[in-house]
């Protein structure tokens, strides 16, 4: 009875067959109350009509489930807009997922908090854009957002869930690290990540603003080190996540590319990740098909698994279990090539791209870019786009 | 931190942050958290399944006796699987 095994989710080992999708990130909605010009969904909005059915969602967590899927998300844009939302989780706890809401807080309710909890909801993921109202709202490109997160996150932790706070970090905020800490041990978090933004989607026009330099992340990071230290063991579990363009390897893919996630999006798209949609391939739907055939025969599954695909310097690379070769769309955005070695790497022959996003960040030249549905422009002709530029 | 010293008497139970169930797929318990998964085995799953906040550690450790006579003294794997359990905050003990 000795030797417990402790695996990760992240460590599934590889079977000949191809593992089960543990992690189904459904995406119910694009829509969204709010603009942050960091946002990693994609640049052209759908609108909302072809959302999946809550009958089509049911399916696509019941089959999922029958092949071990364990965790599901619920995500968007802000997932409370879809008036299912109740429904669709206590269906999924029926199957046995452990259920996880990823919002914005914007939508929650006292009311709405106990309603999930009845349907069975175990876990409330909150994401915050600043340690304060002003720099907050500033970014979230709403008045008031703040406190109703604020607020919301107090009656989270009250009723009894556990609790995730999420910090999008990036050269507009970096400098409340410490404040967002203390913030974090106030509301009694469980989890704190602190992750500087994903350069995808919104997030890549507007990389010039967000991407700190890196000294700042080096006083960041001191000053994270330092607050862990003095916890003594209590309160938040802090997780820091810088972006890989100071490093010279970079981060795996999601434990390799269809192992492990799989996310469906508003429409029913099958994606192996969640930005995966910028990629030239064509991604199944679960409207034409089932999940197993997606998952285990889909040619835009197989495509980047295992090594077979990989050019050099990665097919010779003693480090390739170990990042699979990075970032499959990071390298896509950069290079044109989807199938090129993730320019993070110092061994790509691209890698001085990244230096140059690093001394373009410490110099902007393009106005910052909020995230609004380009369609709804559309009909408000009128309007000008609407442009803050963030002063810190 | 300092290591906590299982005692006969100590009555452990599931944080709640924690959720504890049988996962068909892995053919193992395992324990949800936001996100996450630890997936444990046959032992771990067996004492797990005894921990309801209600069985103190002698009692764990009996039960586990009667279900597996031919096993010999198993205080130690309990203890040292409790004592792991409440390192990582899966449970807690009162
Ligand atoms: S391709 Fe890039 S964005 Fe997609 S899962 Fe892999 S690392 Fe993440
Ligand atoms: S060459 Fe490819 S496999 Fe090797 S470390 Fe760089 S990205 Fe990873």
């Amino acid at each position: 009875m000795t030797n417990q095994t402790v695996t990760d989710i992240s460590a599934q080992d590889s079977d000949a067959l191809v593992g089960p999708p543990l992690w189904l990130l459904a995406e119910l909605t694009y829509d969204c109350p709010l603009h942050c010009p960091y946002c990693s969904n994609p640049t052209d909005l759908s609108d909302t009509k072809n959302e999946l059915t809550t009958e089509q969602w049911f399916k696509v967590f019941s089959e999922a489930r029958d092949m071990g899927a364990v965790q599901l998300g619920f995500s968007g844009g802000e997932p409370l807009l879809r008036k299912d939302l109740e429904e669709l989780v206590k269906h999924a706890r029926g199957l046995g997922f452990y259920t996880n809401l990823i919002t914005s807080g914007i939508g929650l309710t006292e009311k709405r908090i106990t309603k999930l909890k009845e349907a069975g909801l175990d876990h409330i993921q909150i994401s915050f854009q600043g340690a304060d109202p002003e720099l907050n709202d500033a970014i979230a490109g709403r008045g008031n957002a703040y406190q109703q997160k604020f607020n919301m996150a107090k009656s989270v932790k009250a009723q009894g869930y556990p609790m995730v706070l999420n910090f999008v970090l990036s050269k507009q905020n970096l400098e409340q690290i410490e404040d967002i800490m203390r913030l974090s041990c106030e509301l009694e978090a469980d989890y704190v990540e602190l992750a500087t933004a994903q350069y995808y989607g919104w997030a890549y026009q507007n990389r010039d603003h967000l991407l700190p330099s890196r000294e700042q992340l080096v006083e960041a990071e001191a000053i994270v080190n330092k607050f862990r230290d003095e916890q003594d063991g209590k309160g938040p579990h802090f997780i820091f996540v810088t972006p890989d363009y100071f490093e010279t390897r970079p981060k795996a893919c999601m434990n390799g590319w269809g192992t492990t996630f799989l996310t469906i999006t508003p429409d029913g798209s099958a994606l192996p990740c969640h930005s995966a949609k910028m990629l030239p391939l064509t991604f199944p739907n679960v409207k034409d098909k089932s999940i197993n055939d997606i998952w285990q025969q889909d040619f835009s599954f197989e495509y980047f698994r295992g090594d077979d695909w990989m050019p050099q310097p990665c097919k010779g690379c003693d480090e390739k279990e170990k990042d699979f070769g990075g970032c499959r769309c990071q390298a896509f955005m950069m290079t044109g090539d989807m199938h090129k070695t993730d320019p993070v790497c110092s061994k790509s022959e691209d890698h001085h791209l990244i230096q140059q996003a690093i001394d373009s960040a410490n110099n902007p030249s393009k106005p910052i870019v909020p995230r609004v549905n380009q369609k709804a422009m559309k009909h408000a002709k009128d309007t000008e786009l609407n442009i803050t530029r963030i002063k810190i | 931190m300092n290591t906590p010293i299982v005692t006969p008497e100590m009555t452990p139970s599931l944080n709640a942050m924690f959720r504890f169930q049988w996962e068909k797929a892995q053919n193992c318990f395992v324990l949800l958290f936001p996100e996450g998964m630890v997936k444990l085995n046959g032992g771990a799953g067996e004492i797990m399944q005894l921990i309801d906040g209600q069985t103190n550690i002698q009692q764990i450790t009996a039960a586990l006796h009667a279900k597996f006579p031919d096993a010999g003294d198993l205080s130690d794997d309990v203890n040292e699987f409790v004592t792991t359990a409440i390192e990582k905050k899966w449970l807690n003990h009162d």
